[in-house]
């Protein structure tokens, strides 16, 4: 969610029982202007927050002016000062597969292994990070548009999808480079208009299901919820610009969904 | 058409019967279109008459083409009488000398000078112009035609080159002579085929688009108007906003007066229901004694109150969605008598999710779902009874006897009584504030231990059906009964002290070693400190009973034959009990410290935070529970509560493994009473077959032979 507008998309998040209290709210207001001064981001999100059984990380992250280049992500303990999470080399993301089970919430805490080495709590956030933005970060259609220069950017004039369009998968793609898209075939891609649809939508996602689409608060908000990573929560509230995803959750991939649907 | 500004020259004198006989044709649906020329605000009503107009246009903008060699001429000057003003303006300067030239040649000079023409004009009729221009007539004014008549290059399908052009710079239109066409000022221009490029580029501007009625040509009209009208600051930079807005404005017209927009109308009811929850119930004419009467106790408890301490923990509902589930509650202790509730949770399911009210009757107000239930019980036994009777059918028809099924089903494990055990509260579900309150049935034991072998997500409506392996022996509001069960069994913990054990309870041998299974609140209870909460989980303890293996809290002997079981051993023949023999069940006793809970894979099973470590004075001891995420308890001073928010399952770092199938079961051993045989071929038998029968032939005619010898005996 937007740093600008913290308050209300708290609120309006806050159906899934998770938010942040008085006081991290208050901190985060006041550093995160900071860290958009100081590192001289067009657009800071707050990502969300993962729980650890010692302590909790509140990641942010930092937009240039092109949306869809890559983001740098920031992670904090007590929401006041905010470092940079060192980037994974490849062999840690192998790595980091293989190690399961719950943060504990020291970023200098060693993950030990029997067969690999030693591995870093603060890597393995950060990939977790990636890895989770990849899979579930959604944007509305029609809120970023692509200018034929190549750089994407916020579209000032989103109104916000219409009640109708709110409801389905299909107004609503991945916020990441499209995976897919290449793969549509040619009577598909002539139905799309080029400067809103260039990313991947959330129809294909496999497995089918794997999102929980519902109105809240009498119909007037529409709330996705990922099912294959508990904790991913998406606002938006049809016919505003208001729109937002936050993750309050663990970190953990619910591999058993498959049985649950 | 009366604010033309008067130009000297006339139109030239023209073949008049060509000119009225074309123009009577052509003059009707001008006609219909000048009277609606009204305010600028007019223009959404104009536009559908337009867009009858624009077909006349563009037919005329083809028939141009093709008639320009014809008469070029009287189409024209009718074109320059039913048009805008400027068209008559246009033939002042152009003397009926000309002749047509062919058209392709003249087009560039056309073009030029139709520019220039205009450009003098401007000169001439400026605030005109401007005045016309805040009219949404769909009188070509000059501004959107000029630049069109400046890039008309493909309109011109002979591929004219169109000379240079003028940038698009308004600052230009004003002075003609930085125009650089000198070298076609000199030349008279041929009037006929100007005329015809702008009447073509205006037919073309005119052509609706495929997609809708509308053309080129008018929404530029509505968007100049805009943009004219409204005045924004630099223009440009917002054009593309602006031309956004106008599309959208055009097919989404603003709210009807009369009627409602359908879309909205879900929202709208559930906006109705909300609004309902506010309204006091009775109405506001009693006034005083209203007020009386509501201040005295009400069973819900300060929803808000707690809501607040949640939030500094960072847990829980909005504050306005927090207000309304306590309306919704209010109301639900209105509809049902009520002796204390809580609010619960909320479960999150897939297309709705489930707001949990913790409820607890007053005396004897739920007899009447015992009884439904136990109505369902019998036809169970019923069914059972069924079975055997078609076992003895069989009996009859073969010789053999089948060997009765030694398997039976296991007892059925009683569910417990209401207010005790896991049935100790009754839940009322509903998915939204203002939606009606439904109940849920009690649970038993077989629902528990099947809740524990699944893990599905909730849909969202009781009545779903729940598909899964090991069946689950009811729909979703069974299923979810069944959680809040486990959920409540498992997380809900309390201050060590704040309930205690009454002193008034029986030995412990009556109650067959299971410990005592209620509580009461403790008077004396003066409240932990904050910082010893958050140290140490054993300040903490669980006030709700642990639910044992079985399915339920107090331990039941299954074997025990209860009466109807003996009815029925009756009929049956008695089959050996077998080799089992059940022990009985122990859980931990009531009111057991959180430290002592069992770790997960060496995760502690609880966590525990102070809500603001800034001021840890003020601030709140919260826990949260890692076997079910999203159970939370709070406590401060006296003052704790419990709530869940989540999905409703429990956390297991190991996959889930889905219970396998049953094993095979075992085939009849093979022995002296039953063997296996496989059947006889169809050769096989019809060889048996052709023996018997020759067997049967040979006997009767050993018969016959003997009836022969008989009968020539008698005969002789």
């Amino acid at each position: 969610m937007d740093a600008d507008s913290l308050l209300l998309s708290l609120e309006l998040a806050s159906g899934s029982g998770q938010g942040l209290s008085p006081d991290r709210r208050a901190s985060l207001l006041t550093s995160l202007m900071l860290v958009k001064r100081d590192y001289r981001y067009d657009r800071v999100l707050f990502w969300g927050r993962i729980l650890g059984l010692v302590a909790d990380y509140y990641i942010a992250q930092g937009l240039s002016e092109d949306q869809l280049a890559p983001r740098k992500t920031l992670y904090s303990l007590n929401c006041t000062e905010w470092s940079l999470l060192p980037p994974a080399t490849e062999e840690m993301v192998a790595q980091l597969s293989v190690v399961k089970g719950r943060f504990m919430g020291d970023p200098s805490y060693e993950y030990e292994h029997t067969e690999l080495q030693k591995v870093n709590e603060g890597e393995k956030v950060f990939e977790e990070e990636i890895v989770i933005d990849k899979a579930v970060a959604i944007i509305p259609r029609g809120a970023l548009f692509k200018t034929p220069f190549g750089p994407t950017h916020v579209n000032r004039t989103f109104e916000g999808l219409s009640l109708s369009e709110a409801k389905k998968l299909s107004s609503y793609f991945h916020f990441r480079e499209p995976v897919e898209l290449k793969n549509k075939t040619l009577l598909e891609k002539a139905d799309l208009d080029p400067s809103l649809d260039f990313m991947d939508s959330l129809e294909h996602d496999i497995p089918k299901g794997s999102w929980s689409i519902q109105m809240e608060r009498g119909n007037a908000l529409v709330v996705l919820r990922s099912l294959l990573w508990p904790g991913l929560t998406f606002y938006h509230a049809p016919r505003t610009k208001h729109y937002g995803y936050i993750y309050v959750g663990t970190g953990e991939k619910n591999m058993d969904l498959p049985f649950m649907l | 058409m009366g604010d033309l500004p008067p130009y000297p020259e006339r139109p030239p004198q023209q073949p008049p019967d060509r000119r009225t006989s074309q123009a009577s044709q052509r003059q009707y649906s001008w006609d219909q279109v000048q009277p609606l020329a009204a305010d600028p605000e007019e223009g959404q009503q104009i536009a559908p008459d337009a867009q009858r107009n624009a077909p006349g246009w563009s037919q005329r903008g083809s028939l141009s083409q093709q008639e320009s060699l014809l008469m070029p001429r009287a189409f024209q000057a009718e074109e320059a009488r039913i048009g805008s003003m400027e068209y008559p303006s246009m033939n002042t300067g152009f003397p009926l000398e000309f002749q047509p030239q062919p058209y392709s040649d003249e087009s560039r000079i056309q073009a030029a000078e139709v520019t220039t023409s205009l450009m003098q004009r401007l000169q001439q009729g400026q605030s005109s112009l401007f005045q016309q221009l805040d009219s949404t007539f769909p009188e070509p004014p000059v501004n959107p035609l000029d630049p069109f008549n400046l890039y008309q290059t493909d309109q011109f399908s002979e591929g004219a080159q169109h000379g240079p052009y003028i940038r698009d710079d308004p600052a230009l239109q004003f002075s003609p002579s930085e125009l650089g066409f000198p070298h076609y000022s000199a030349e008279v221009p041929e009037p006929e085929p100007l005329e015809l490029a702008v009447q073509n580029a205006k037919a073309y501007l005119l052509q609706t688009s495929i997609s809708c009625d509308l053309s080129l040509y008018e929404h530029l009209v509505n968007l100049l108007t805009k943009i004219l009208n409204q005045r924004p600051e630099d223009p440009l930079s917002v054009l593309e906003s602006l031309n956004r807005t106008t599309q959208w404005e055009w097919f989404h017209p603003k709210l009807d007066t009369l009627r409602d927009d359908p879309e909205m109308q879900p929202t709208y009811e559930m906006a109705e229901k909300q609004k309902a929850l506010f309204t006091r119930s009775g109405g506001g004419a009693e006034g005083e004694q209203e007020m009386e009467e509501e201040v005295g106790e009400t069973p819900v408890p300060n929803i808000m109150e707690t809501a607040f301490y949640f939030e500094q923990a960072g847990v829980g509902l909005s504050s306005d969605e927090s207000f309304r589930i306590f309306l919704a509650m209010k109301q639900l202790a209105e509809q049902q008598p009520i002796h204390t509730c809580r609010f619960w949770g909320k479960i999150l399911g897939m297309n709705r999710s489930y707001l949990v009210a913790e409820v607890e009757f007053r005396e004897g107000e739920e007899e009447a779902e015992e009884e439904e239930v136990e109505e369902m019980t019998e036809g169970g036994e019923v069914m059972e009874a069924h079975g055997e009777e078609e076992g003895e059918e069989d009996e009859e028809k073969t010789v053999d006897i089948i060997p009765k099924p030694v398997w039976k089903p296991p007892p059925v494990i009683p569910k417990e009584e209401s207010r005790s055990g896991a049935n100790k509260y009754l839940y009322f579900v509903c998915n939204e504030p203002g939606l009606p309150w439904t109940r849920l049935p009690h649970v038993t034991p077989a629902q528990i231990v099947n809740a524990r072998k699944i893990k599905k997500f909730f849909t969202g409506y009781l009545d779903a059906p729940v598909v899964s392996y090991p069946p689950f022996p009811g729909n979703e509001a069974n299923y979810l009964r069944a959680q809040i069960a486990r959920i409540s069994a498992a997380t809900q913990v309390s201050p060590l002290g704040f309930y205690q054990f009454s002193e008034e309870e029986g030995d412990e041998e009556e109650e067959g070693g299971a410990g005592r299974d209620s509580y009461e609140e403790n008077p004396d209870f003066e409240g932990i400190p904050v910082l010893e909460l958050v140290d140490s989980m054993a300040n903490w303890v669980h006030h709700t009973q642990h639910i044992l293996p079985q399915g339920r809290c107090t331990w039941v002997n299954p074997l025990q034959k209860t009466e109807e079981e003996e009815d029925l051993g009756e009929e049956e023949e008695k089959a050996d009990e077998g080799p089992e023999e059940v022990e009985q069940e122990v859980g931990p006793p009531l009111l057991t410290p959180l430290s002592e809970d069992a770790e997960i894979m060496h995760l502690a099973p609880w966590t525990t935070r102070l809500s603001c470590s800034l001021c840890p004075q003020y601030s709140v001891a919260v826990v949260r529970s890692n076997l079910w995420p999203g159970a939370y308890a709070y406590a401060s001073g006296k003052k704790f509560e419990n709530i869940y928010i989540g999905w409703g399952h429990k956390y297991s770092p190991e996959n889930f493994n889905p219970a396998l199938p049953a094993p095979i079961q075992q085939e009849y051993p093979s022995g002296p009473e039953i063997m296996e045989m496989s059947d006889p071929t169809v050769e096989e038998e019809q060889a048996l077959k052709a023996a018997q029968e020759q067997a049967l032939g040979a006997t009767e005619e050993e018969e016959e032979g003997e009836e022969e010898e008989e009968g020539e005996e008698t005969d002789d």
